[in-house]
């Protein structure tokens, strides 16, 4: 991050503090505008091929309690923000969760708040909180394929690193930082990426010698993919020209990984731009794969079947193919994981189901 | 039991007591070995009620149940009623239906069931074993010890033994011990929830109930005893053909005409000739010699008289003020928050026959918020713990629409949830059940009205109690916004931008607009330590007076010092916006007398918050007046 563009979001950030100062000094009720972000107010960003948030603004005001918190909260966090930044310091976020602890009044009850109040400065400033000094605690999400990079380390030497042959078995772990100053692709032999949901499959896939055999880089998601993890997707993408696959599980939540990392997240939308691969492909496991290979399955809760009736008016999933199978899903009413298909045998899912659904994709 | 007596009456040519009392141990009240337990309690604990108040004592009532082994309980049941005489005792406990008063028309527990004797029998046919009973009448220095048992097959009491025996510890009173099979249990229907309910509508007994050795104590709430009941003669618009056709067959008139005047209620001798007239009976019959035919024409025409409605002084109703102090000596674990004042209707009546409606409301507190409420049923001061839901009581409640009251309910319809107790009293002479089991009130339109009427009376002060529980908690959290938020949301604004603490005055009034009132009481050292608070979060400079309705020879010392006016104390008052006023007084009242109305005059109501507009009445010097009956119910702290 460059002196600059740090002192530039400092600016914005003290621009949200003057905005409440002279509202409050015109004898006004303070309040700030915030995109709504919930699914009714995304759109289709056609330049970028991602949902981006929309024109839906919310007022936080502090005529109510709520309001007048987190209006108190924001200019706590943004006088933090201002002071690491120029003490060249930085924290992760549960840190400054912790911190907020120390803040009277302003503190936070859980750090899903400040996580989102992060957010929330974000799409303010049209800033990203690697600017701020803020970063997510290490996730490891893991990748191994035929990949080169030189990633620049904390003593700020070039490391070139092979993701096959210079790494153990779990794999290179992606760091928090993915930005071009920290990582930059070197060479990549193979024809295409592929997204797994569970670190079980991704190791069955490592154990079979899939991304040899198929010329795959795997890429371990962890559940739903922290941003690094979707943003080293998207470059592997851009810059490499390599397709990107997701395989998860059967079910409304692992839809939800795919649409994040495909069409981008709710939650980030102001960054889709930056995360979202649009030309991602789903692989499975689908309501259809549950038919057609004869999985073992588990009921839908109450809790997936709202899951899929919700996902059924997310606009992201508007496309043919993904109200059939919502609708397939909640018509069998069950669920499948991808280690089911082990059904068949270990070698099952990288002899016979991976071969066979990206051929059809015409990927194989 | 008059219809059981009938049956009984009629039975007992056939078959033995014993028999009859198998055939029929549903309506009796035996029919499970839960219930008998509860059934035998129930009767001992309803004649030793009546007992006591007949007498004029504070009843004291003991009650325990001692497991001897599985099936096989050992019931104890003693009171400090007059006692009764050596030679009545075998007759009591030992024939069915002695005394039983079926002619008489009162509001009585009695009438609800087969009687003690009933539970002596069934603890005999049921363990084999006899009852035994102690009794002690005033001024006796020794006690008669009875121990019986029933000849079933001819309804006598078979004395097995009788002794006098000491029994020092009381003055008078009756002991009974019987034996009995029956099984224990907790909950709703339950000899522990049997008598809980009795103490909240019998406020002025004091109950123990021993249970396996381990002792629950309901203590007396008030030592007023309830209005004694009287007996009155029944009104010919309940009357029925059997009943008229006994009465006719016993008349001691020798004319029709006096016997219609003297036996009934409200039979004027007009009356009397045109029930005679319409019904083409002669008045100077006698009684006795009118046909069943006679009796149905008498009958019908009696229905079509006009006349007045029956007495209704007869009816001896809890009262709302004892309503409360009964749900208060019981509902105490759960802190409820608010007792919602309760409502006694007038009398009314229903085919002839007097009957009051009560229902009081408990709410808040630890009751639980998402479960349906529950509802306290009784008939007569006597709980009633089976079919609910065959009840007119419960139908009343669910007919109600309780979502505008401020409590959930599922389509508008049933019983609601929230975090409330209903109780629900019926008096009356004759309590009309759907069954000789006499667990339900009939739906009869009458009474759905006047349960509905009552009901409705008190859920209102439910409504303004939940609403103003609301309206406060909006305001204070206005008021954290305003005294400690907006504060700091100034200061670290101007801290971060390197500028002086910006004014927030105007902020303030726009978020509060209002004019706020709060006033705080603590008792301490026999009197009242009170703070008035008064900010004025408009954005004006206001002067205007401000009343405080407080008994001016009660006060002790206030700072600042306000003036004599009207029935109180008034501050002329000048706040800068955003500027208080603090008043604090010292306040000599007996705990629990504190009161305080707040008014402010001159000023948009809508204005304010925390002090209600000046009362047309201010300057009217009375007796200290409370208006605060929506808040009567609120705990003392």
């Amino acid at each position: 991050m460059s002196e600059q563009s740090q002192s530039e979001a400092v600016k914005s950030l003290e621009h949200i503090a003057e905005d409440i100062y002279k509202q409050i000094k015109d004898g006004k009720i303070p309040e700030m505008k915030i995109p709504v972000r919930t699914k009714n107010n995304i759109v289709f960003d056609i330049r970028h091929g991602v949902w981006k948030y929309g024109g839906n603004f919310g007022h936080r005001s502090a005529k109510k309690l709520d309001g007048a918190y987190m209006l108190l909260r924001t200019l706590y966090m943004l006088d933090f923000i201002k002071d690491m930044i120029e003490q060249k310091k930085s924290s992760t976020l549960r840190e400054m969760y912790y911190i907020s602890e120390g803040w009277n009044e302003a503190k936070f009850h859980a750090q899903d708040e400040s996580n989102n109040l992060v957010e929330d400065l974000e799409i303010i400033t049209r800033y990203m909180r690697e600017d701020f000094k803020l970063r997510p605690e290490e996730d490891g999400a893991r990748v191994i394929g035929n990949l080169t990079i030189n990633e620049t380390n904390r003593k700020g030497v070039k490391k070139r690193i092979n993701c096959r042959d210079d790494v153990g078995d779990s794999g290179y772990t992606i760091p928090y930082n993915v930005e071009k100053d920290k990582i930059e692709f070197f060479d990549v032999d193979a024809d295409f990426v592929i997204a797994i949901e569970t670190g079980g499959m991704f190791d069955r896939l490592v154990e079979n010698g899939f991304d040899e055999k198929e010329r795959a880089v795997l890429v371990h998601l962890k559940g739903q993919p922290a941003r690094s993890t979707r943003r080293f997707l998207k470059r592997m993408n851009e810059e490499m020209g390599l397709p990107v696959l997701v395989f998860t599980d059967g079910d409304p939540w692992s839809f939800r990984i795919f649409a994040s990392v495909a069409y981008g997240a709710i939650k980030t939308a102001h960054l889709s731009e930056y995360l979202a691969t649009p030309s991602a492909e789903f692989v499975g496991i689908t309501a259809s794969d549950i038919l057609t290979y004869d999985l073992p399955t588990d009921k839908l809760s109450d809790r997936d079947v709202e899951a899929l009736k919700a996902e059924l008016s997310d606009p992201r999933f508007q496309t043919e193919f993904w109200t059939s199978e919502i609708k397939a899903m909640l018509e069998l009413k069950k669920k499948a994981e991808q280690q089911a298909l082990a059904k068949y045998g270990l070698d099952f899912v990288t002899d016979t189901y991976l071969p066979e659904k990206l051929s059809d994709m015409g990927i194989l | 039991m008059a219809d059981i007596a009938e049956m009984l009456a009629e039975k007992q040519k056939e078959i033995s007591v014993s028999e009859f009392f198998e055939r029929n141990r549903h309506v009796l009240g035996f029919d499970s070995s839960i219930k008998s337990l509860i059934t035998a309690v129930k009767e001992g604990v309803d004649n030793a009620l009546d007992a006591c108040e007949e007498a004029d004592v504070l009843p004291e009532i003991y009650v325990e149940l001692k497991k001897v082994d599985d099936t096989e309980y050992l019931i104890v049941l003693q009171d400090n009623g007059p006692g009764i005489v050596r030679k009545n005792i075998p007759k009591v406990f030992g024939q069915l239906l002695y005394g039983s008063r079926f002619h008489a028309i009162r509001q009585s527990r009695g009438q609800q069931g087969i009687g003690i004797s009933g539970v002596v029998m069934y603890g005999f046919l049921s363990t084999g074993r006899p009852a035994r009973i102690v009794s002690k009448t005033k001024g006796k220095s020794a006690a008669t010890e009875v121990v019986l048992r029933i000849d079933t097959k001819k309804n006598r009491p078979e004395v097995i033994s009788e002794d006098a025996v000491l029994w020092d510890e009381v003055k008078h009173g009756t002991r009974i011990e019987i034996h009995i099979k029956g099984r224990l249990v907790r909950g709703k229907q339950s000899v522990y929830e049997y008598l809980r309910r009795t103490a909240i509508v019998n406020p002025h007994a004091r109950i123990t109930y021993v249970e396996n050795g381990t002792t629950y104590v309901f203590e007396r709430a008030t030592e007023t005893l309830p209005r004694k009941t009287v007996e009155i003669k029944p009104h010919p618009y309940g009357i029925e053909l059997g009943t008229l056709l006994k009465m006719l067959k016993s008349a001691k008139n020798r004319k029709v005409k006096a016997f219609l005047t003297d036996e009934f209620s409200r039979v004027s001798p007009s009356v009397a000739d045109e029930i005679c007239k319409k019904s083409g009976i002669d008045p100077s019959k006698r009684p006795a010699e009118l046909s069943v035919e006679d009796a149905k024409a008498m009958l019908k025409a009696m229905k079509k008289v006009k006349m007045m409605a029956p007495p209704s002084d007869c009816l001896s109703p809890i009262g709302a003020s004892l309503i409360k102090k009964g749900l208060k000596n019981v509902m105490k674990e759960y802190k409820p928050e608010y007792y919602v004042p309760p409502v006694t209707r007038e009398p009314a009546v229903y085919r002839g026959n007097p009957f009051q409606v009560e229902v009081g409301i408990v709410y808040g507190g630890d009751l639980p918020k998402d479960r349906p409420v529950e509802i306290l049923r009784f008939a007569n001061r006597v709980p009633l713990l089976y079919q609910q839901g065959a009840c007119a009581l419960t139908h009343a409640v669910e007919k109600t629409n309780w979502k505008q009251y401020g409590l959930e309910q599922k389509g508008g319809k049933g019983i609601p949830s929230g975090p409330a107790v209903i109780l629900l009293h019926i008096a009356s002479t004759r309590v009309p059940f759907t069954s000789e089991a006499k667990e339900a009130v009939a739906d009869i339109p009458e009474i759905l009205e006047e349960v509905n009427r009552a009901l409705k009376e008190c859920a209102r002060h439910l409504r303004l109690h939940i609403n103003k529980l609301q309206k406060k908690k909006k305001t204070s959290e206005k008021f954290v916004i305003v005294r400690r938020i907006i504060p700091e949301i100034a200061r670290k604004s101007a801290e971060i931008t390197g500028k002086p603490v910006p004014p927030i005055d105007r902020t303030i009034t726009g978020i509060m607009g209002v004019l706020w009132v709060d006033d705080e009481a603590k008792y301490r050292d026999k009197g009242y330590d009170v703070e008035v608070k008064v900010i004025n979060y408009t954005p004006k400079r206001l002067k205007i007076p401000l009343y405080l309705d407080i008994e001016p020879e009660s006060i002790e010392k206030m700072e600042p010092e306000g003036i004599r006016d009207g029935r109180g104390i008034r501050y002329d008052m000048d706040i800068r916006s955003t500027e208080e006023l603090n008043i604090k007084m010292r306040l000599r009242l007996e705990k629990g007398e504190y009161s305080m109305d707040v008014y402010t005059d001159k000023i948009n109501p809508v204005l304010v918050v925390g002090a209600e507009p000046l009362p047309g009445d201010w300057n009217i010097e009375t007796e200290k007046v409370t208006v605060r009956s929506a808040e009567e119910g609120v705990l003392e702290e």
